[in-house]
């Protein structure tokens, strides 16, 4: 009888890896990926004008074609909150809940194969490679708060933790699984090379935005301005682009910093007040937060300073409600001095 | 067979994907389905999803920097 594993697939060397080993021993696999919304793959290069011609593919996608198993993307934007707001383990790097994101995506997984009537889960973590979510003594962690327990089969690195039930039921040999420990990507690369892929991607720390410093600090921030850890599906997408200015506590502009970038943020001016420069070439600005009228004032002088008319006396810019009413409003473009350091998130 | 629409503009990878994946899963063989994208990554990563799940795409065209997709619902699309 065929056993059938479902394995997470990142996109990255590891879990292409495993599945392969997996599917050299007749079991049959096919992969779950999951979307938290954080997940750095090709969006600022979908954006930005400049990144247009840069190759754009899902990775995920990518290495279930070269495995030849079918892939299912499963969007957990909502549910990955909570992991966001309160990680039980605490953070990784930056705003990264590593450990308590490893179990939340097994434990998804778990209900998945349950359901779908599959016997066991497959990872391509491998003992050491992660500080926090891929330690001797936190992979057991995410086995029991998984409730995966014994289910969970990590091929590269089977050899050095205990027997699993595949193991022990004789559905995979052990003989055949590998040691892989530590950070170093070697033993990986040869294995790769053996089984003749080319082309795999290698995120550098991971796939999530939530492992980018500057990143943490605008979500961060943006938590401090509306007093509580709240984020919708756009509040992330927009944290992505432009520059973020934060005269006042009350509100922020988001600038665009070049024409793909306005491009994108046009999409959102029925959600948000916007500014844009008409007298001179320049930004489209989204307003998020409450401002008052004489602020509108400050805020376009910031806008102007960004514009092809910065050194200009007056620049012209266009003040748009979300109803799409308008008005025209001209400023003095705000000197580089005045800018003050601590406003840019 | 029913013939279908999916606008995904304004969504970036791989929400067009995750979309075209419920969709499809609600459609029956033979039925076809119409997706329209603006993120440039939908030229790579809808065709891979048609090849890796045993879909049809029918053509796929890029026309005001939209990209739109035509695929036929094969066999058993859960």
């Amino acid at each position: 009888m065929q056993r059938k594993a479902v394995a997470l697939i990142s996109g990255g060397l590891d879990s292409l890896l495993a599945v392969r080993v997996m599917q050299d021993q007749g079991v049959y696999v096919e992969g779950i990926n999951f979307f938290t919304g954080f997940c750095v793959e090709g969006h600022t290069h979908a954006i930005r004008k400049k990144d247009q011609k840069k190759l754009k593919r899902n990775n995920a996608l990518w290495c279930a074609e070269q495995l030849g198993i079918k892939l299912h993307i499963i969007d957990i934007v909502e549910e990955y909150k909570d992991i966001v707001f309160n990680p039980k383990y605490g953070y990784g790097a930056n705003l990264n809940p590593c450990l308590d994101c490893k179990i939340f995506m097994v434990k998804k997984a778990r209900e998945w194969m349950e359901s779908h009537d599959f016997d066991f889960i497959i990872t391509g973590e491998v003992v050491g490679q992660r500080p926090k979510s891929q330690r001797k003594d936190t992979l057991p962690v995410v086995q029991k708060d998984s409730g995966i327990d014994d289910r969970l089969l990590r091929p590269l690195c089977a050899k050095n933790l205990p027997e699993t039930l595949p193991e022990r039921e004789g559905w995979v040999s052990r003989e055949k699984l590998y040691d892989f420990s530590g950070r170093s990507r070697k033993p990986q690369m040869a294995l790769a090379k053996q089984f003749g892929f080319e082309d795999y991607a290698q995120p550098a720390g991971g796939c999530c935005f939530l492992t980018d410093a500057q990143y943490s600090v605008k979500l961060q921030d943006l938590w401090k301005a509306r007093g509580d850890k709240q984020y919708e599906m756009d509040d992330i997408m927009l944290l992505k682009v432009g520059r973020h200015i934060r005269p006042v506590p009350e509100y922020k502009l988001i600038i665009s910093r070049e024409e793909g970038e306005g491009k994108f943020l046009q999409g959102y001016r029925k959600q948000y007040p916007s500014l844009k420069t008409t007298s001179h070439p320049g930004p489209l600005c989204l307003i998020d937060g409450d401002f008052a009228e004489e602020q509108i004032e400050q805020a376009a002088r910031i806008v102007a300073r960004y514009s092809q008319g910065k050194n200009d006396p007056e620049v012209e810019l266009e003040f748009r409600r979300t109803d799409g009413e308008t008005r025209s409003i001209k400023v003095q473009p705000l000197p580089p001095h005045e800018l003050k350091k601590e406003w840019v998130v | 067979m029913s013939r279908a629409r999916l606008d995904c503009r304004r969504l970036l990878c791989p929400m067009p994907v995750i979309r075209v994946q419920d969709k499809v899963a609600k459609l029956q063989p033979g039925d076809e389905l119409e997706v329209v994208c603006t993120d440039p990554g939908t030229m790579q990563d809808i065709p891979a999803w048609c090849r890796i799940n045993g879909h049809l795409l029918l053509n796929q065209q890029v026309r005001d920097d939209e990209y739109i997709f035509h695929l036929r619902v094969q066999g058993d699309p859960h």
